[in-house]
């Protein structure tokens, strides 16, 4: 197979160098795949953007392999999800070794019968393609500039205007909205002089894309602490698309040359030794550290900030790329329901309060991973050793075996958009998705989340046991006359000319843990907003404006 | 003894073990698990259980040579 060939995305001259001066909605800055999946989920919400991209190509190497259950959920809404799938790796578990032994394998929780698996592998410049092609169905909505560069920012009254740097000269862009999806080392961040200060790891890490010969047998996730083929230390083998392997070797911190460390002739020897394979061809090799760290406000007035370019984190446990697909998620239908006029700018406030504690969650476990791993003194590597070696005889000992705590969605328990938790023992509580379960015995049926969080609606699933319930029909009728954005579902038996959701079996009944007259309402990211056990006309209406954020409080104190 | 996972939090227990060793040296450390291993032994309570969990900890480590000598003299 022969390396991988970057694309090259021309320059296309914007109508601002001839004097043309359109305002945008919304900028983004950066076209990675946060930058990507914002785009084309405000496109799928019915609103324009531009993104502004300074490279002309996708990302070098494969950065981040590592795709969630959720972020395919997330990614499904624009037909990128199947395409990742069928090109990477699925996996649903992994192996851990101590040594040159076997100590442990895991599985990761998810429903048998889910539409994703637990992870799929694929190379960022390979995910970023699929999601360039999506973007280039939505050309419409989404004016992707390359080799534009923005080098200024200024806020006034009504947004920001950005300047942007072109082959071909500079130019001035305002727009309502800017996010600034532009990484670790952002522009944008760097033109508002945000500080993004945190916790350094003092070790560093040597990355590579590597192809073998003859290839190794179709593996799950493997992590060895103290491997015979690289003493003291610890290592990660991922298989990724297209049949390359990703390897990753702790290296430590003092005396070490990142330069030297990266250089085949250094590299190779110590894949050969990982791998048992003398026929190993290097596609990309780099050696990093990191740093665990976010900015104190996500929002500053009209700009925004998401990915890397908010918040930093370990790589163990694949929580960087996938916290940055949720920014996306989380902040696209709240931009779109302002836009459209559909929610107070309040709105726009709760990105911070629930993106920031997803931060902190995806800091505390990953800085957790990198202290078990690294093992900074001798009682921690003591400490570190007892664990290992207790892990293969008892359970206990395997739970605090801590290789990475792989990413998950975030739960939003304490979110300032949640409603009424009325009395259920099981199921999604207010914050939490939902499982995206079949929708009938025939999976090309679809699933569940198939139909949710479309457009800019909220969505009512309403458990109804009866075909003939006029109570409940009034009811409904009534939460529809409210007119709010609202797409209402009843889950076994249909009513009036409502969406109607079969469930023969229960499964989505029981998932839910929804009797008869249960009631869920999702917001348009699929996320739980509030739950009743029985249908009440007022507290629906009024849990439809909590989700919209019509109950927050301005920064200055008057209500949106 | 319980083999299984009976802990609520593990990485939240590792972290704070972790936190109780800050800024010790070698020998105030390991002073510090022997009295942590006193006080647990009180939560415990049973002497079966208590030895269990010894013979466990103890499977697979071996007296250094050095010692061994020092037996033989």
């Amino acid at each position: 197979m022969p390396g991988y060939l970057y694309p090259s995305f021309p320059f296309r001259r914007p109508p601002e160098l001839d004097g043309k001066q359109p305002a945008y909605a919304v900028a983004i800055v950066g076209g990675g795949p946060v930058g990507l999946t914002l785009a084309l989920d405000l496109a799928e919400r019915g609103q324009s953007c531009v993104v502004l991209q300074a490279a002309s190509t996708v990302s070098e190497g494969s950065r981040a392999i590592c795709w969630s259950k959720r972020s395919l959920e997330i990614l499904d809404r624009f037909g990128v999800a199947e395409p990742m799938l069928r090109r990477g790796f699925t996996w649903n578990g992994g192996r851990v070794y101590h040594g040159a032994e076997e100590i442990y394998r895991f599985t990761l929780p998810r429903e048998p019968d889910e539409k994703f698996p637990a992870f799929v592998n694929l190379q960022q410049y390979l995910t970023e393609e699929m999601l360039l092609a999506a973007v280039a169905e939505r050309a419409q909505w989404i004016d992707l500039r390359w080799q534009s560069r923005v080098d200024g920012l200024r806020l006034e009254p009504g947004g920001a205007v950005l300047h942007v740097a072109t082959p071909e000269g500079g130019y001035d862009l305002p727009a309502r909205f800017v996010v600034a999806c532009d990484g670790a080392r952002s522009t944008v961040r760097a033109l508002m002089a945000v500080p993004f200060e945190g916790r350094v790891f003092e070790d560093h890490f040597l990355i590579a894309d590597v192809e073998v010969s003859p290839d190794l047998p179709s593996s799950e996730r493997r992590f060895w602490f103290l491997p015979e083929f690289h003493p003291g230390e610890t290592a990660l083998l991922h298989r990724q698309g297209d049949g390359l392997w990703r390897v990753d070797f702790q290296l430590g911190w003092d005396g070490v040359d990142a330069q030297a460390e990266k250089a085949p002739e250094r590299a190779l020897p110590r894949i050969r030794a990982m791998l048992g394979r003398q026929d190993v061809r290097l596609h990309w090799a780099s050696v990093y550290t990191f740093q665990a760290r976010r900015i104190a406000q996500l929002r500053h007035g009209p700009v925004f900030f998401a990915g890397d370019a908010a918040h930093q984190v370990s790589p163990f446990g694949a929580r960087g790329g996938n916290s940055g697909i949720q920014d996306a998620d989380n902040l696209g239908w709240k931009l779109a329901l302002v836009l459209s006029g559909h929610a107070p700018d309040a709105l726009l406030d709760s990105y911070h309060a629930e993106r920031s504690t997803a931060a902190d969650e995806n800091i505390r476990i990953t800085s957790r991973t990198t202290d078990f791993m690294t093992a900074k003194t001798a009682m921690r590597a003591r400490l570190r050793t007892a664990v290992l070696g207790l892990a293969k005889r008892h359970g206990f000992a395997r739970a605090l075996v801590n290789s990475g705590r792989l990413s998950t969605a975030t739960v939003y328990r304490d979110s300032p958009l949640n409603g009424d938790d009325q009395g259920f023992a099981g199921g999604p509580p207010p914050g939490a998705p939902c499982a995206n379960l079949p929708a009938s015995a025939n999976p090309s049926d679809g699933y569940l989340l198939d139909g949710l969080g479309t457009d800019i609606q909220c969505d009512l699933l309403y458990f109804n046991a009866e075909s003939a319930n006029p109570a409940a029909l009034a009811k409904l009728a009534a939460i529809q006359a409210a007119e709010q954005p609202l797409s209402i579902t009843c889950v076994g038996q249909p009513l009036g000319n409502h969406w109607f959701q079969a469930d023969p079996t229960g499964r989505i009944a029981r998932a839910f843990a929804a009797r008869p007259d249960s009631v869920y309402l999702l917001r348009p990211d699929q996320h739980v907003a509030a739950r009743w056990r029985t249908l009440d006309t007022e507290r629906v209406i009024a849990g439809i404006r909590r989700a919209l954020g019509h109950d927050l409080r301005r920064a200055d104190g008057r209500t949106a | 003894m319980k083999s299984d996972p009976n802990l609520s939090d593990p990485d939240g227990f590792f972290e704070a073990l972790i936190a109780a060793h800050e800024g010790l040296d070698e020998a105030t450390g390991n002073l510090l698990n022997a009295r942590l291993v006193l006080l647990l032994a009180n939560q415990v309570g049973d002497l079966a259980v208590l030895r269990e969990s010894l013979a466990a900890a103890r499977e697979g480590l071996e007296p250094p040579p050095a010692a061994e000598a020092a037996t033989a003299e």
